[in-house]
C-alpha cells in the first residue's frame, strides 16, 4: 500500500489484513470461503496466495471457526477469522461467549485470546433474511469482549489494526453497505486506538451519537438540522469512551442518540444512562433515541421502513430541539 | 485379543437410469405414463422459474436468488416421494421440492422480492419457509418426525441440505437425535460438490456424506443425484422406513449448474470444463430421453408442456408483481407477537399503523 492510497472501506480491510500478515507472522486469517474465492465480499481476496501457509478457507461451521480460535490464540498465534455475516456468528455465540470472552479471566491471565473476529453487518443491501442484524448490543452485554464499529476506510484500517495487535478479543462489525462507497486517503501503518470516540462534527446545540451505518446517514440528516449539530462517533462501544459523550453533552445541553439496532435494549439505552449519571444537570431538554425497531429487521421489499433514515433522524434531533 | 475390529460399515450407492441411458429394470420403480410425465414437468418447471428469476433480477426487480439449476432431480425426486400431509423442511435452495409439495411460483417469487408473504405456509402443505442459516432446519425436522410419532400418527418430515450444512454442529446434532428418538425423518443431503467456492474436499476428509449416518447409528445411502428416479426410488424406500421411526440420511450426489445465488459469480473458484461435463448429466435431459425412448413423449407433447409452464410462470410473475405494489411496510410490526406489547404498539403508532378491525 503506497502512503495515502485512497480505498474503499473493504479494500482497506484488505490492505491492513495483507500489512498485518506480512508483519506479524502470528496472524492466521481463516473462515468460509476466504481463501480461493477471497470471501464473499472480497475483503480477503489475493490474500490466499500470497500467505498461502496463513489464509485458510474454512468449513461451514461457525461454532467450529470461533472454537478453533480459541485454541489457536492458546498456542500463542493471533486468529482473524471472518464470519460471512453478523447473523451466523449466532452460531458461535456459545464459543465466543464461554469461551473467547472468559479465556483471560477464567485463567486468570495465563491464557489470553487475541482474535478478531470480522464480521459485516447491517442493512441497506437488499440481502436475504438474516443477512442485515445488527447485533451490537448483544456482543457488548458480554464481559470480556470489546466491539469496535468503523464508519469510513481511514477508520476501518486504523481500528482494525489495533484491533488485530490488541491483546484481547475484539468483534470487529463491518457495516455492509459502506464498503463499497467512496474511497478516501488512508495513510500507511494508520492506527486508531481502541476505546476512543471521535468528534467527527462539532458543534454547540445537540450531542448526537452515531455509529457505522447510521454516521454517514447522520451526517447527511445534521444538514438539514437547524441549529449546530455535534456528532459524535464512539468507534468502539465496548470499551465506549464514555467522557468524549459526556463533555459532549455537558456543552450542548441535549443528546440524541441513533442505530440500526433495535430500540429496546440497544446501546441508545446505555448511552443514556451514562449521560444520565455524568451530566444530568446539563441536560435542557429529554434525550431522544432514533433506532430501528423492535421487530425481526423485515426482508428488503420492507427494509427501507426499518432503517433511520436521514429524515427520521433529523426529526428525532429536532426533537430534542424543541 | 487386544486389538480386533468392533464395526465396520459400507455405503451404498443407487442409480436407475444411467448418464448413458441405460436403465436398471430392476430397480425401475413403478409409475405410470402420467406420473412420469408429472415428475418431467415439475422439473421443467423449476428451471423455467429459476431462468426467470435470474434473469428479473439481472434487470433489478427480484434480491439475491439461489437457483437449482442441476439439481432439479434431487428435490422433485424425493417430494414426489411425499404424502400432501407430510412435511418438507427446506433450506434456501429448494424450489423444485417445494414447488412439488405445493407452494405455488407465484410466493416463491415474492419471497425473492423480498416479500414475508412468500415465507407464509402455503394452506394445507407442510412446507416450513426457507431456512437462510445453513444447517440450522434438519433439527426442526427431528422435531416434527418425532412429534408426530408421539402423537401416534405416521407423517414423516423430509428436510433438505447441502453439503457445506454437513459441517455445522446443527446437522451432527439432528443425526444424532433422530437416532435416539427414532423419528420420523429423512435427511436429504445435496451434495452439489460446492458450498458457495468451498469444494467439497475442503469442507470435509470423508468419502461419502452418506457415511455420516454412521456415527449417529441411523441408515445412511448414496443415490445418483441427478437421476430422478433413482432419487425417487431411495427416497420411497426411505419414507416408508421413517413412517415406521427409521429415520435415513440420503445423500444426492448432483452439481450446482448455475451461480450459488445471484450474487456470486462461480468463474472466480471453478473451471468451465467441469460445468460442462455436468451439463451432460442433466437431470431433464435424462428423464426427457427417457421418455421419448419409452414413447412416453414426443416433440408435440413437449411443446405443449413448455408452453404450459411457460404461461403458469408469467401468471405468476404479473401476481407477485402486484402484490409487491400493494405492499403495506406496517406489516412488519403485525406478526412479531400473537398480541403486540405496548412497546412495540407505541413504536407501530409512531411509524402511521393503523390497528387492524
Ligand atoms: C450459518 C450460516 N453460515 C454461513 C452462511 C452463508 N452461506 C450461505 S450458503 C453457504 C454455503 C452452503 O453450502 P451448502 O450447504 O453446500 O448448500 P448449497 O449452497 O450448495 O446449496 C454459506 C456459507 C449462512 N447462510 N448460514
Amino acid at each position: 500500500m503506497s502512503d495515502g492510497e485512497r480505498l474503499r472501506m473493504i479494500e482497506a480491510v484488505r490492505e491492513t489484513l495483507r500489512a498485518e500478515l506480512e508483519r506479524d507472522d502470528d496472524v492466521v486469517v481463516y473462515g468460509e470461503d476466504v481463501g480461493r474465492a477471497g470471501g464473499v465480499f472480497r475483503a480477503t481476496q489475493g490474500l490466499a496466495e500470497e500467505f498461502d501457509d496463513r489464509v485458510f478457507d474454512a468449513p461451514v461451521a461457525e461454532a467450529g471457526i470461533v472454537g478453533v480460535g480459541v485454541g489457536l490464540a492458546a498456542t500463542g498465534l493471533r486468529p482473524v477469522p471472518e464470519i460471512q455475516f453478523q447473523s451466523f456468528l449466532y452460531q458461535g455465540f456459545h464459543q465466543l461467549a464461554q469461551h473467547v470472552a472468559r479465556m483471560r479471566s477464567r485463567t486468570r491471565g495465563t491464557v489470553s485470546c487475541p482474535m478478531t473476529i470480522r464480521t459485516p453487518y447491517g442493512g441497506g443491501i437488499h440481502a436475504l433474511e438474516l443477512h442485515s442484524e445488527s447485533f451490537e448490543a448483544g456482543f457488548a452485554h458480554v464481559p470480556g469482549l470489546q466491539v469496535v464499529v468503523p464508519a469510513s476506510p481511514a477508520e476501518t484500517a486504523g481500528l482494525l489494526r489495533s484491533a488485530i495487535r490488541d491483546p484481547d478479543p475484539v468483534v470487529f462489525m463491518e457495516p455492509t453497505r459502506l464498503y463499497r462507497a467512496a474511497g478516501e486517503s488512508v495513510p500507511d501503518d494508520h492506527e486508531v486506538p481502541l476505546g476512543e470516540a471521535r468528534v467527527v462534527q462539532p458543534g454547540d446545540d445537540v450531542t448526537v451519537v452515531a455509529w457505522g451505518s447510521m454516521l454517514k446517514e447522520t451526517l447527511e440528516a445534521v444538514e438539514d438540522v437547524d441549529g449546530s449539530v455535534e456528532v459524535v462517533d464512539p468507534r468502539t462501544l465496548y470499551p465506549m469512551d464514555t467522557a468524549t459523550i459526556v463533555e459532549s453533552v455537558r456543552k450542548t445541553g441535549r443528546c440524541a442518540v441513533v442505530h440500526e439496532a433495535p430500540k429496546t435494549s440497544g446501546l441508545a439505552g446505555e448511552i443514556f444512562a451514562r449521560v444520565n449519571e455524568e451530566a444530568f444537570y446539563h441536560l435542557e431538554a429529554p434525550m431522544e433515541r432514533v433506532t430501528g425497531y423492535d421487530v425481526p429487521v423485515p426482508m428488503f421489499a420492507r427494509e427501507d421502513a426499518y432503517v433511520p433514515d436521514a429524515a427520521r433522524i433529523a426529526e428525532g434531533i429536532e426533537r430534542t430541539l424543541e | 485379543m487386544p486389538r480386533e475390529t468392533v464395526a465396520e460399515f459400507a455405503v451404498e450407492e443407487v442409480q436407475v437410469l444411467s448418464e448413458d441411458e441405460t436403465v436398471d429394470e430392476e430397480l425401475l420403480p413403478d409409475l405410470s405414463d402420467d406420473e412420469l410425465l408429472e415428475m418431467y414437468e415439475s422439473m421443467k418447471r423449476s428451471r423455467r422459474l429459476d431462468e426467470r428469476a435470474i434473469s428479473l433480477q439481472r434487470r433489478g426487480e427480484l434480491g439475491t436468488y439461489a437457483p437449482a439449476i442441476g439439481q432439479e432431480a434431487a428435490q422433485v425426486g424425493s417430494a414426489y416421494a411425499l404424502a400432501d400431509d407430510d412435511w418438507v423442511v427446506p433450506s434456501f435452495r429448494e424450489g423444485p421440492a417445494l414447488l412439488v409439495h405445493g407452494t405455488p411460483p407465484e410466493q416463491m417469487l415474492q419471497y425473492a422480492l423480498g416479500m414475508e408473504e412468500g415465507a407464509e405456509i402455503p394452506g394445507g402443505t407442510g412446507a416450513l419457509p426457507p431456512a437462510i442459516p445453513v444447517g440450522s432446519q434438519p433439527l426442526h425436522a427431528v422435531g416434527i418426525g418425532w412429534g408426530e410419532a408421539l402423537q401416534d400418527r405416521d407423517n414423516v418430515a423430509v428436510t433438505y441440505f447441502g453439503d457445506g450444512a454437513t459441517s455445522e454442529g446443527d446437522v451432527y446434532e439432528a443425526l444424532n437425535f433422530a437416532g435416539v428418538y427414532d423419528a420420523q425423518t429423512v435427511f436429504l443431503c445435496q451434495n452439489n460438490q460446492y458450498a458457495i467456492s468451498t469444494r467439497i474436499e475442503k469442507q470435509t476428509q470423508a468419502e461419502t456424506l452418506a457415511q455420516k449416518a454412521v456415527a449417529a447409528g441411523i441408515e445412511g445411502i448414496r443415490v445418483d443425484g441427478n437421476d430422478v428416479l433413482g432419487v425417487y426410488r431411495v427416497a420411497r424406500e426411505a419414507i416408508r422406513k421413517a413412517r415406521n421411526g427409521e429415520p435415513v440420511l440420503i445423500e444426492a450426489l448432483t452439481y450446482r449448474r448455475s451461480m450459488h445465488t445471484t450474487s456470486d459469480d462461480p468463474s472466480a473458484y471453478r473451471e468451465d470444463e467441469e460445468s460442462e461435463a455436468w451439463e451432460a448429466r442433466d437431470p431433464i435431459v435424462r428423464l426427457q430421453v427417457f421418455l421419448e425412448d419409452r414413447g412416453i413423449l414426443d416433440q408435440e407433447l413437449e411443446e405443449d408442456i413448455d408452453e404450459r409452464v411457460e404461461e403458469e410462470i408469467a401468471d405468476a410473475i404479473d401476481a407477485a408483481r402486484a402484490a409487491n405494489e400493494a405492499l403495506d411496510p406496517a406489516d412488519m410490526f403485525r406478526h412479531v407477537y400473537d398480541e403486540m406489547p405496548p412497546e412495540l404498539e407505541r413504536q407501530f403508532e409512531a411509524f402511521g399503523g393503523e390497528a387492524d378491525e
